[in-house]
């Protein structure tokens, strides 16, 4: 009983980091049908920047507000520099953009920071709480914390906020939504600045679990996007289940069969998944008009 | 002023051509990429060490010419630029292979042009079997692994579980350790792994803690795997003995697993990293403790194993070279072999035919972590 207990602990350390991963891509999916996969790099942004922040000399708090400030104008840049020039593009031309977007990142960070492994204490200690004879970190709950509050934050700001509803339908029409006064540029811009805060914020919250470096942006934003496809692409509420679900399967999995076959068993059950639900658990089967 | 540039450009020509009578040196590494880390200290590594030479007069009355590449840790590169090593720059003899990838490209160029070649990689399988142009310089996996068991016996632990990285490091000290644990009667209980990019391994660790009469446990990985562990193993109070592999000694795993969780931690380390610890008639000492204050003088951050390796690399095709008396390769392959009695950075170097590496296992010190530092265990 502990021993199960103590897979699903890990699973759920495990799957609320990718959760927070993935709760990261729904906001410029929403807005632009773009799959950015620079979004672990922002991840990457918020944990490193913090790191050298706090080496500089500002307290913890400070370190990751600045990170999650410059990662959130870092993205305001990456939509202005290189998707809005390239405004009209099909999708799979920005998403490619995205990815050259994030090998520059990657080699940016390389060179302004360095190529070490860093981290930076956990907020309140590193005394694991005892759960039923299993034990969880306390940094694990807070990230679960962070999810939790980033994924109501979104289902609130697009199910209630006007703002929210501009999004969706500068996704849904383009065109239908400037003729009905939504500044598109302006959404679009937004979007990005909001999902890179979203990804620094996972990563401050997550590097004391994970060591950051100036690389670990791939690793990160492909479990999140496996997690967001695995929930229904867009969708906050896909997002968090798709991450906590890739992070039981796996901590299971590792526990019970073998530690060899934990990512092939997180894979299997995401192509099953995507085999009789291709838009994924809570994903909206999609209408198109003729 | 540009006719002015151009004759200054004309005039640097001529001075390097010039110098291209002298010993030309050829080394290819990673100083960018993925193996950048490594590839990094050893570049830095052999300029200091050239320029120094030259500046004392250089060897045998020549200068020294180095001519380097970066290959980025590609091996495809790495081969294109030995063979340009040798046909173009018509080196002497090549240093370099950051990487076993990088190194096992090179080594066919340097058996077919026969032009000694001195690796800095850590496989095995570089010098086994023995091919007659190759040397390394870095200590083997298998080394660490005995290393280790030795330690494990003479504390009576003869039942322990591993958990290693599924990377290219771990996976291949796992299978060196799995080859050589029977010699020292020792029986690997559970044997478990994670991905390098795994954020945690509370499932395998929960698994090694509940298999019964395990007394030890070894974490053959590089990395952040091996800080998570550690922090992991803390978290669930398994109560027994942690061994690290030299994967992981350096100043910055004490840091990322965080000092608490770290202590007690054993694992084997190069002298180089203790070189303040090192006891006064060790023959290593004044070697370690001279190359530290130059390369930190010059470049101002910490030394490291991989640096240490490119040391020794160079001083040992130097002193071959010093023997042999003439720029030959045959020559100066004949000398390397002879190295005997060298004391580097990586331990003291008797190499035979049979052997192109030459260290036993007192290159590595067994290190224990105690209130965030480094102590030696003897």
């Amino acid at each position: 009983m502990a021993e199960l207990m103590q897979f699903v602990l890990s699973g759920l350390t495990v799957g609320a980091v990718y959760a927070l991963v993935a709760l990261g891509f729904t906001i410029i999916y929403n807005a632009s049908d773009v799959v950015n996969f620079a979004q672990g790099e922002f991840v990457m942004l918020g944990g490193m920047i913090t790191v050298f922040a706090n080496m500089a000399g500002l307290p913890i708090p400070l370190a990751a507000l600045t990170a999650i400030v410059v990662t959130a104008v870092a993205g305001v840049a990456l939509n202005k520099l290189a998707i809005e020039p390239a405004r009209g593009a099909p999708v799979v031309s920005l998403i490619i953009i995205t990815i050259g977007a994030s090998i520059f990142m990657r080699g940016l960070a390389q060179v302004v920071f360095d190529k070490q492994l860093h981290r930076f204490p956990a907020f309140t200690g590193d005394t694991p709480i005892m759960i039923m004879g299993a034990t969880i970190l306390p940094q694990a709950l807070w990230v679960l914390f962070g999810a939790l509050v980033v994924f109501a934050g979104l289902w609130a700001f697009f199910t209630r906020t006007l703002t929210g509803k501009a999004v969706l339908a500068t996704s849904n029409n383009r065109l239908a939504a400037q003729l009905v006064g939504i500044n598109t540029n302006w959404v679009m811009t937004m979007s990005f600045a909001l999902s890179a805060g979203i990804g620094a914020l996972a990563g401050v919250l997550v590097t004391p679990i994970t060591n950051t470096s100036y690389d670990v942006g791939i690793a990160l934003a492909l479990k999140g996007f496996a997690a967001a496809m695995l929930g229904g692409m867009g969708n906050p509420i896909g997002a968090l289940v798709g991450g906590l679900l890739l992070g039981l399967i796996e901590a299971l999995t590792a526990g019970y069969i073998s530690s060899v076959y934990k990512d092939a068993a997180a894979f299997v059950v995401i192509l099953l998944v995507l085999f009789f639900m291709p838009r994924g658990i809570f994903g909206k089967s999609s209408t198109d008009r003729v | 002023m540009k006719s002015l540039t151009a004759l200054a450009t004309l005039a640097a020509l001529g001075l390097a051509s010039a110098a291209s009578a002298d010993i030309k040196i050829g080394a290819t590494m990673s100083e960018t990429g993925p193996a950048a880390f490594l590839g990094d200290p050893e570049a830095k590594t052999l300029k200091m060490l050239v320029e120094k030479l030259n500046a004392a007069g250089g060897i045998n009355g020549e200068q020294i010419e180095l001519v380097l590449y970066d290959d980025g840790g590609d091996p495809n590169k790495a081969r294109t630029f030995a063979t340009r090593l040798v046909e173009d720059d018509e080196v002497k003899a090549i240093i370099g292979g950051t990487t076993t990838g990088t190194t096992m490209s090179i080594i066919p160029v340097a058996e077919d042009s026969e032009v000694p070649f001195i690796s800095l990689a850590g496989a095995v399988e570089i010098i086994e079997p023995v091919k007659e142009w190759t040397f390394k310089t870095p200590h083997t996996d298998r080394m660490a692994c005995e290393k280790i068991f030795e330690d494990m016996k003479a504390r009576g632990i003869s039942k322990i579980g591993m958990i290693s990285g599924t990377d290219g490091f771990g996976a291949s000290m796992r299978k060196q350790c799995l080859g050589v644990v029977g010699n020292y009667g020792i029986e690997i209980l559970a044997d478990e792994s994670y991905g390098p990019t795994d954020a945690d391994m509370t499932p395998q660790l929960t698994n090694i803690k509940n298999t019964a009469g395990i007394q030890a446990v070894l974490n053959p990985g590089f990395g952040q795997g091996p800080s998570i562990v550690t922090r992991n193993f803390q978290q669930l109070a398994v109560g027994l003995p942690l061994y690290q592999s030299h994967g992981v000694a350096s100043k910055s795993f004490i840091d990322l697993a965080g000092a608490e969780a770290a202590e007690g931690v054993h694992l084997p380390g190069a002298a180089l990293l203790v070189a303040d610890l090192l006891p006064a008639d060790d023959p290593q000492k004044p070697v370690v403790e001279a190359y530290t204050a130059e390369y930190t003088a010059k470049y101002n951050e910490a030394v490291s194993t991989f640096g240490g390796h490119a040391y020794d690399a160079f001083q040992i095709l130097m002193q071959a070279i010093e023997r042999a008396g003439s720029d030959d390769p045959s020559a100066i392959r004949d000398e390397i072999e002879k190295t005997t009695g060298y004391v580097g950075t990586g331990g003291v170097v008797n190499m035979t035919p049979e052997d192109h590496l030459g260290l036993d296992l007192t290159a590595f010190r067994m290190l224990e972590i105690k209130d965030g530092t480094w102590t030696l265990v003897e």
